[in-house]
């Protein structure tokens, strides 16, 4: 382009019109924020988020201690102790969970046998103690139940794809 | 000229092909043997190569060449020209149909099954079996049986290869295991429900591909991919088998075998395998202590603890001289510790030490003596004489080697206090009250000089003498005579016996006419190591049963129990009696804790570095493989501690391997015996003889404290059983209690009527409490009813 008529042009202030237009349309457009923590957007059934250990409709626990979770962890956050409960079945005595190590990548639910781990849409929490990072089994239960509606919603809008 | 097939072949080979590659095996060989050699893979469940074959699985079905239908690898003989496919379209498709099959009635519930992760069944499935079951019918349920505090079962996941039934019948010699019903209602169990009473039967658990039979303890404690394999061995028996430790986090979890065909071959002894329960006692010790003015235990510091003991023992030394200074050590200890220890001993101017501390008599000092012919070569032998010898319970592998032997045609005769419970046969079982198996072993004596014209000298010439010889002796003597390969197994309680010097000059005569090996069973773990590196009375020091017969001011017990003595109310003497006691050991008993002025918590076998000899002289070196308790640490760093504190020389260096290179050339030369024979006085006539052999459970301090085993039918309790005759002569209640008295001391026992017991003999195992206070074996003790 000719140097003479670019100069001309520039004197019009095109190029600061065509921002400016820009600028309107987004002033008038619709607005992507939330008003978080007010507002959310919707998460997926499969969101990663804080896990819970789940029960069945009976009140017992779902966990068989076959340790196929902490085997798989990535993160080495899962650390698992059993025995040999009163009447004969397979148990965990101890069941935790190292948040600060745990890299929410969900292979302990995928690798699941009896659906017992699985990670809920939870992800708001804080820790104020030292030592709070760890989940324990009953603060896992406890979190499952808590949840449990809508966990097992999340698992039957999944079902077809498992 | 013809072509001629060149036949360059040993006669004994055949010339087969596998998947292609030649090669070249034994007539008569099965198909599985040259896969195996040439590291083919093949399926397979029953076949095992130490077991019989029995060819029921039919995993193992290979296609051969110009035959009609696939054939079993593990029952097919190899022939000449034999071509082999593993791989082919046929055999893969037979092996996978009978996947299917063997799935069919087994649970799927792998994530419950303690075999999970390690499971053969697990492995062959992903590798040979279809990613589908087309099963969609019932599966089979078969009701548990409890067999035993050592083994589980889930006989539902029973896929019935049947080695643990062959295990039983053929290794153990128990036969406890069978099947029972057909078809589909095959099942594996004992039928009349009883607990499985093998000295062995821990190896039906490794023998097992599938979950069915588990090992208890461990059940459901942890997963085979958690667990750390460390190498290690057995330490309540003179075998030393190779065996792995399974630990987590620095706790055993369980113990399986280590394949060595020197030693244990595949298999462990229940003893072996489930001892591991002791090392976490509640008993434990794990701090040091010290007795304190006020005369009350306190933990103190290492450095405390150490200063004390080496003050404490440099106090009876300026005192009474380092001849009032003596040490007891278990037979379990690392050559590594003995040697330390007895350096300690020498530097502090005492000889008072010995590791043989259930050996009566000592008089020929011997100690440290090794098999003349090695543990592996007693199967091939033809004629095998036990002379005061239960292998089965005291060494239960040896016992296999001896069951083995006998198995292959060899004649076994024993002389023995107790008619025990082989699983073999003997030919000529003369079973006597101890102070006669010297007769009768002077009368074999006789009867194998007579046979080969050898002179007698020396101090048994008498005793030769005097004997009447039978024919039975005579047979005797000619069967180990006869034999290409005769061996003399000089057992623990010929060790024990009264006279053993006596007897161990009579056994060692008739090994030496008849050119038999005298093959003797040193005591406890490592009593070879332990010989060698001088542990070890010195030259006019005391032994074992002198330090308790004539307690010294200072006593150094180094891991022993009183129990482990022959004579625990004289070691609780000995240890209370002592201006200064310490306690070098793993566990703080209450005995301990009242007696000891300090305690010096160690780490026990499988928690330490340490070098242990075998029957055969084999040097075994281990690595730590478990976590020490607490502030419990190594012996060899405590004694070495105690020696620079003490201000002795060869104690200055810091690394193990400084102090191994010291005793190495110590543990490569024999010890020499001094061949006096002790002398020894048979008590007067009239009352019964002790005969204490060591209860198999009972045997050490681990052992004792190991639950699951004490729960074992194996387990006994203490008893005193007489033979009928006597138990009737003696008016004793069948089920009711007698009243036992050495002169000194008196026990009440529950009292048998025992078939197994000779006239004139009152069999009391050692090893438990209520009877730890009678006297020693050949003692005369009186039975009377209460």
């Amino acid at each position: 382009m000719n140097p003479v008529f670019r100069y001309l042009k520039s004197l019009l202030l095109i190029e600061l019109l065509k921002g400016m237009a820009l600028t309107g349309k987004y002033l008038v457009a619709p607005k992507y924020t939330v008003r978080y923590p007010e507002e959310t957007i919707p998460k997926s059934n499969r969101f990663r988020g804080l896990h819970a250990l789940r029960r069945y409709p009976n009140g017992e626990e779902r966990c068989i201690a076959c340790k196929l979770c902490e085997a798989v962890c990535p993160a080495l956050a899962i650390t698992i102790d059993s025995e040999q409960r009163a009447d004969g079945s397979r148990r965990t005595t101890r069941y935790e969970i190292d948040l600060f190590k745990c890299i929410f990548c969900g292979f302990c639910e995928e690798s699941c046998p009896v659906d017992s781990i699985v990670e809920t849409h939870v992800h708001e929490y804080h820790f104020e103690n030292r030592g709070e990072n760890i989940l324990s089994k009953q603060k896992l239960l406890a979190l499952g139940d808590r949840f449990e509606a809508e966990i097992a919603a999340a698992r039957q809008q999944d079902a077809a794809y498992r | 000229m013809s072509a001629q097939p060149s036949n360059s072949t040993a006669p004994d080979l055949v010339n087969i092909e596998v998947d292609g590659t030649p090669m070249q095996v034994p007539k008569g060989s099965m198909i599985i043997h040259a896969t195996d050699k040439a590291r083919v893979a093949v399926p397979r469940f029953c076949y095992h190569e130490k077991l019989p074959i029995a060819a029921n699985c039919r995993m193992c079905l290979v296609d051969v060449e110009k035959a009609p239908k696939p054939v079993p690898a593990c029952a097919t003989p190899v022939m000449e020209g034999m071509k082999i496919r593993t791989r082919s379209e046929r055999a893969l498709n037979s092996q996978r149909n009978v996947m299917e099959f063997l799935l069919i009635n087994h649970p799927l519930d792998c994530p419950v099954c303690d075999q999970g992760g390690e499971c053969e069944l697990q492995d062959v499935a992903m590798g040979y079996g279809r990613s589908v079951s087309r099963f969609v019918e019932r599966k089979r349920v078969v009701a548990d049986e409890d067999i035993g505090p050592l083994i589980a079962t889930d006989m539902t996941r029973c896929i019935h290869c049947t080695r643990c039934v062959r295990f039983m019948g053929e290794i153990a010699g128990t036969s406890e295991l069978g099947g029972i019903g057909r078809g589909e209602a095959t099942e594996i169990g004992t039928y009349i429900g009883k607990s499985i009473e093998s000295e062995l039967g821990g190896n039906i658990i490794d023998v097992c591909p599938v979950g069915a039979l588990t090992n208890k303890p461990f059940r459901f404690k942890a997963r085979a991919w958690e667990l750390i394999a460390r190498e290690s061995i057995g330490y309540h028996d003179a075998l030393g088998s190779n065996l792995f430790l399974h630990t987590r986090r620095g706790e055993v979890l369980r113990v399986v075998p280590r394949a060595c065909e020197a030693v244990n071959e595949n298999w462990l002894s229940d003893r072996d395998r489930y001892s591991h329960q002791g090392l976490y006692a509640e008993d434990r010790a794990t701090q040091p202590m010290i007795r304190g003015a006020d005369g009350e235990l306190k933990p103190v510091s290492w450095d405390e603890a150490i200063r004390f003991v080496a003050d404490g023992l440099t106090r009876v030394q300026t005192a009474h001289g380092g001849d009032q200074i003596a040490a007891l050590v278990a037979p379990m200890a690392s050559s590594e510790e003995g040697f330390l220890l007895a350096e300690i001993l020498r530097g502090l101017g005492s000889r008072n030490l010995d590791h043989r501390l259930r050996v009566v008599d000592a008089g020929d000092r011997s100690g440290g003596a090794t098999f003349e012919l090695p543990l592996a070569e007693i199967e091939k032998a033809s004629a095998i004489l036990l002379l005061g010898s239960n292998p089965r319970l005291d060494q239960p592998l040896l016992g296999h080697r001896v069951r083995k032997a006998w198995k292959h045609g060899a004649s076994v005769d024993a002389i023995n206090p107790i008619a025990f419970d082989f699983h073999f046969d003997t030919q000529a079982a003369r079973i006597v009250e101890p102070w006669r198996m010297l007769d009768e072993a002077a009368a074999l004596a006789k009867a194998a000089a007579e046979r080969t014209g050898a002179s007698v000298a020396g101090a048994i010439a008498p005793l030769l003498a005097a004997a009447t010889v039978e024919d039975a002796h005579r047979e005797m003597a000619r069967r180990l005579h006869e034999a290409g390969s005769a061996v003399l197994i000089f057992g623990d309680f010929a060790v024990q016996h009264p006279a053993a010097s006596t007897l161990r000059a009579l056994a060692r005569f008739i090994a030496q006419c008849t050119a038999s090996a005298f093959n003797e069973v040193a005591s406890g773990a490592n009593g070879v190591g332990l010989a060698r590196v001088g542990v070890l009375p010195g030259a006019g020091g005391f032994g074992a049963a002198q330090i308790l017969a004539q307690p010294r001011k200072a006593l150094l017990v180094h891991h022993a129990g009183s129990q482990d003595t022959l004579r625990s109310k004289s070691y609780d003497e000995a240890r209370s009696g002592a201006e200064f006691h310490v306690y070098l050991g793993a566990y703080a008993c209450s005995g301990v804790r009242r007696t000891a002025h300090a305690v010096l918590p160690l780490g026990l076998a499988p928690e330490i570095d340490g070098t242990y000899l075998n029957v055969d002289g084999r040097v075994q070196t281990i690595a730590a493989g478990a976590k020490l308790p607490g502030e419990a640490r190594p012996g060899w760093r405590v004694l070495r501690a105690l020696g620079a504190a003490l201000g002795l020389p060869g104690f200055e260096f810091t690394e193990l391997g400084e102090l191994r290179e010291r005793i190495a050339p110590r543990l490569a030369g024999a010890v020499a015996e001094a061949g006096q024979i002790g002398t020894f006085a048979r008590p007067a006539a009239g009352g019964l003889s002790r005969v204490a052999t060591v209860a198999v459970y009972r045997s050490d301090a681990v052992v004792r404290r190991a639950a699951a085993l004490q729960a074992t039918p194996l387990a006994s309790t203490a008893c005193v059983a007489l033979n009928p005759a006597d138990f009737t002569t003696l008016g004793l209640d069948a089920g009711g209690n007698a009243r036992v008295s050495d002169g000194s001391c008196t026990a009440e026992l529950p009292v048998r009527a025992d078939t197994r017991v000779p006239a004139g003999a009152a069999w009391i195992e050692l090893g438990h409490s209520e009877t730890a206070a009678l006297a020693p074996n050949g003692a005369r003790l009186t039975v009377t009813r209460v």
